[in-house]
């Protein structure tokens, strides 16, 4: 996991932001005097790269240390260790008044609509308050902003002095999105944006997102559960699993041939609306739950419940490493030294050449 | 139409509503459906749709007020569970009827062992002695897949992951051998490889128990691998009804349409741009005298705006929809 294992871009792809290592584990506090007695490793050396202008699914199951993850990029945690850089700039370890100063180039789009909006604000107070934070305008030019961003995420001018109970899910996401667009950011982290909606209203905040994207140039870490929807959305994907990125690569290699039997179980999971497909689908069940990350296992994270372990999982903790070109994985399957000793192939590397895959952005 | 003769559950015209202070809310608007032995009915829907309110009506699970079942009729085994008294439809509601409830987190109580709300019905409806209860229940905890089970029944759900307490809420409801088991959203607070799992476990259950089975979902996936037959409802309203296969490959309603072509897959072909449809699903103040999903559709004519379509049988069997549009000929249906 020396640097971090990323592809090398093309000419044109230039690495907005960079995470080496992060780290972020909770204290566990417990007994009379409230003693320190572990640490929830809720994110546990995570490394990935995002290119100017695209987009990187963030997928896993809950409690896999995703969301975590988008926030201490944005350092709303204090990360325990490692480094992230956007554009050039050291995040993790800035200063108050600097931070402050790098704010408007970072946002976020919360999960959940509801809860994320101000209830005693209305819809111009929330979208105009990162004006008022980052900005000088006066309140004409203001009020122009924010009739100018209204317009941008679909949202009628007239509904401005509403407040937030008045609007659907759908139209809350957008207050969401027009409020993380105000200052001109170049990176917004999504965290689960559509998680909250209704099938139908999905599909219009994730084509809103794609304009947006097109028209601003925006680059998204856009964290989802939703297979299918990250799919759909994002250029390259990572999957995490118990605090650990498990794979990296761009989307329609990974969907084609996942390589970690993580992915492969995940994909295999997701139920496809076709009554023919699912009838001929052979699912990878996997056994049990997730381990607790307070305690996670010793050697790879996932030998409690891989359907591939073998011997070598349960002691050594697999290296994250590029595979093939553009694609990264943890996994003792794709290490040639261990496949050799085990006695075995590594069968998956036959088929590397046949499969060129596109790289990131 | 259903043959009531062999259906274990034949529900016709249910209405339900709400009392609120903006005014009522017609959630249910005559919605009838018939359940066979042995089969997966799956029901599919937005938030709103009305597909939970009617399955609670069924049992007279919502509180009234401000709920109001105004009209209908629900047989179960030769009688009205919604004329019936009290009494009788407790003597239903667990034990020739399941429930399982959508969130796994709430719908246990905390304070009691889970060993002591799956012994409840079994001694409440069966009469069955504590320890012969004890011993009925560890078989439940074990034919769901909870490893360890006897040990486990002296555990508090808090001591179960979500998924096993899924578990546990579809043992207390096959606890006394029901005839028909509604599911109300059982794996959508759940991971995808946790509802995988519960998924083959209602597959395998099905063959051992064979029990009737609603199943209640806004995933169109989930529906195509467990269910047989599948009603799409909108507004309140059924608005189409048909075997699996039958609606995947040929739906009639345009709002099916549109949502089977608003998902993404995770296989096969990636569209470049979704497809969406435009508006919001409608907020029913009065009895909807208009097609509910007139205002976003884009095969909506004059008659759709004056009348409420009723459901009408297409050509497959068993198949039926309730829209003026027909789109084999791409003209109004003749009705």
């Amino acid at each position: 996991m020396s640097d971090g294992g990323l592809p090398t871009g093309g000419p044109s792809a230039r690495k907005l932001v960079e995470v080496r290592n992060l780290k972020m584990h909770f204290p566990i506090y417990a007994g009379l005097f409230r003693t320190r007695v572990g640490e929830v490793k809720a994110v546990d050396g995570v490394s990935f790269d995002i290119y100017e202008g695209e987009t990187l699914g963030l997928v896993g199951e809950s409690g896999c240390g995703k969301s975590t993850c988008g926030r201490a990029v944005l350092r709303l945690y204090e990360p325990t260790s490692g480094s992230i850089r956007i554009d050039g700039r050291e995040i993790a370890t800035a200063g108050f008044e600097t931070l402050r100063k790098m704010r408007p180039t970072m946002q976020m789009v919360f999960q959940d609509p509801q809860a994320s909006l101000n209830p005693r604000m209305t819809v111009a107070a929330i979208i105009g308050e990162p004006l008022d934070e980052h900005t000088s305008l006066s309140k004409a030019e203001k009020l122009a902003r924010i009739y100018e961003l209204m317009d941008a995420v679909g949202l009628n001018r007239n509904f401005a002095n509403r407040y937030p109970h008045a609007f659907s899910g759908g139209q809350r996401q957008r207050i969401g999105i027009a409020r993380a667009l105000a200052l001109n950011p170049r990176f917004i982290v999504c965290d689960e944006p559509i998680a909250a909606l209704d099938v139908s209203i999905q599909a219009q905040v994730v084509n809103l997102l794609e304009e947006l994207q097109e028209k601003l140039g925006l680059t998204y870490l856009f964290i989802s559960h939703d297979l299918s929807m990250v799919r759909h959305i994002a250029d390259r994907v990572a999957v995490m699993y118990l605090g650990k990125i498990v794979e990296l690569a761009p989307r329609d290699a990974l969907y084609a041939r996942p390589l970690h039997p993580y992915t492969q179980a995940l994909l295999s999971a997701v139920p496809e609306p076709d009554p023919n497909i699912e009838e001929r689908r052979r699912r990878i069940i996997l056994r049990g739950d997730v381990p607790s990350p307070a305690n996670p296992p010793k050697g790879c994270n996932f030998c409690t419940r891989c359907p591939k372990v073998m011997p070598v999982c349960r002691d050594v903790e697999p290296a994250f490493a590029e595979v093939e070109p553009g694609r990264f994985t943890a996994c003792h399957l794709y290490d040639a030294t261990i496949m050799k000793t085990a006695g075995e192939t590594a069968a998956p590397e036959a088929q590397s050449t046949s499969d060129k895959v596109q790289q990131g952005a | 139409m259903p043959d009531g003769a062999t259906s274990v559950l034949d529900v016709r015209d249910l209405k339900t509503v709400f009392r609120t202070r903006s005014g009522e809310v017609h959630a249910v608007n005559s919605v009838s459906f018939h359940l066979r032995p042995g089969e997966l009915l799956g029901v599919v829907g937005e938030s709103g749709s009305g597909k939970s309110v009617t399955m609670m009506s069924l049992l007279g699970l919502l509180p009234s007020p401000p709920a109001e079942v105004r009209e209908g009729q629900v047989m179960f085994e030769g009688k009205n569970l919604l004329r019936c008294t009290e009494d009788h439809l407790r003597s239903v509601r667990g034990a020739r009827i399941g429930f399982v409830f959508q969130d796994p987190m709430t719908s246990l109580n905390p304070v009691f062992t889970v060993g002591f709300q799956l012994r409840e019905p079994l001694m409440k409806h069966m009469g069955l002695s504590k320890s012969a209860a004890q011993k009925r229940a560890a078989e439940l905890l074990d034919l769901v897949g909870i490893p360890d089970a006897r040990r486990r029944l002296g555990d508090f759900p808090h001591q179960f992951s979500g998924g096993m307490r899924q578990r546990v809420m579809i043992a207390i409801a096959l606890a006394c051998d029901p005839k028909v088991l509604i599911a109300d959203e059982p794996t959508t607070a759940l991971d995808v490889t946790i509802q995988a799992q519960i998924l083959e476990l209602v597959r395998d259950l099905r063959q051992k128990l064979g029990m009737a089975i609603v199943w209640i979902t806004h995933d169109l996936g989930v529906i195509a691998g467990i269910a047989d037959r599948v009603m799409v409802m909108y507004g309140g309203q059924v608005a189409e009804q048909a075997p699996v296969k039958d609606l995947f490959a040929n739906p009639q309603h345009p709002y099916t349409r549109a949502l089977l072509r608003t998902i993404p897959h995770v296989t096969g072909a990636r569209a470049e741009k979704l497809n969406v449809i435009e508006g919001q699903p409608p907020i029913l103040y009065r009895h909807p005298e208009a097609c509910p999903f007139a205002a976003r559709c884009p095969q909506a004519f004059d008659r759709c705006l004056r009348q409420n379509p009723p459901r009408i049988p297409v050509a497959a069997a068993g198949h039926d929809v309730a829209c003026f549009w027909d789109f084999a000929t791409g003209a109004p249906r003749d009705v």
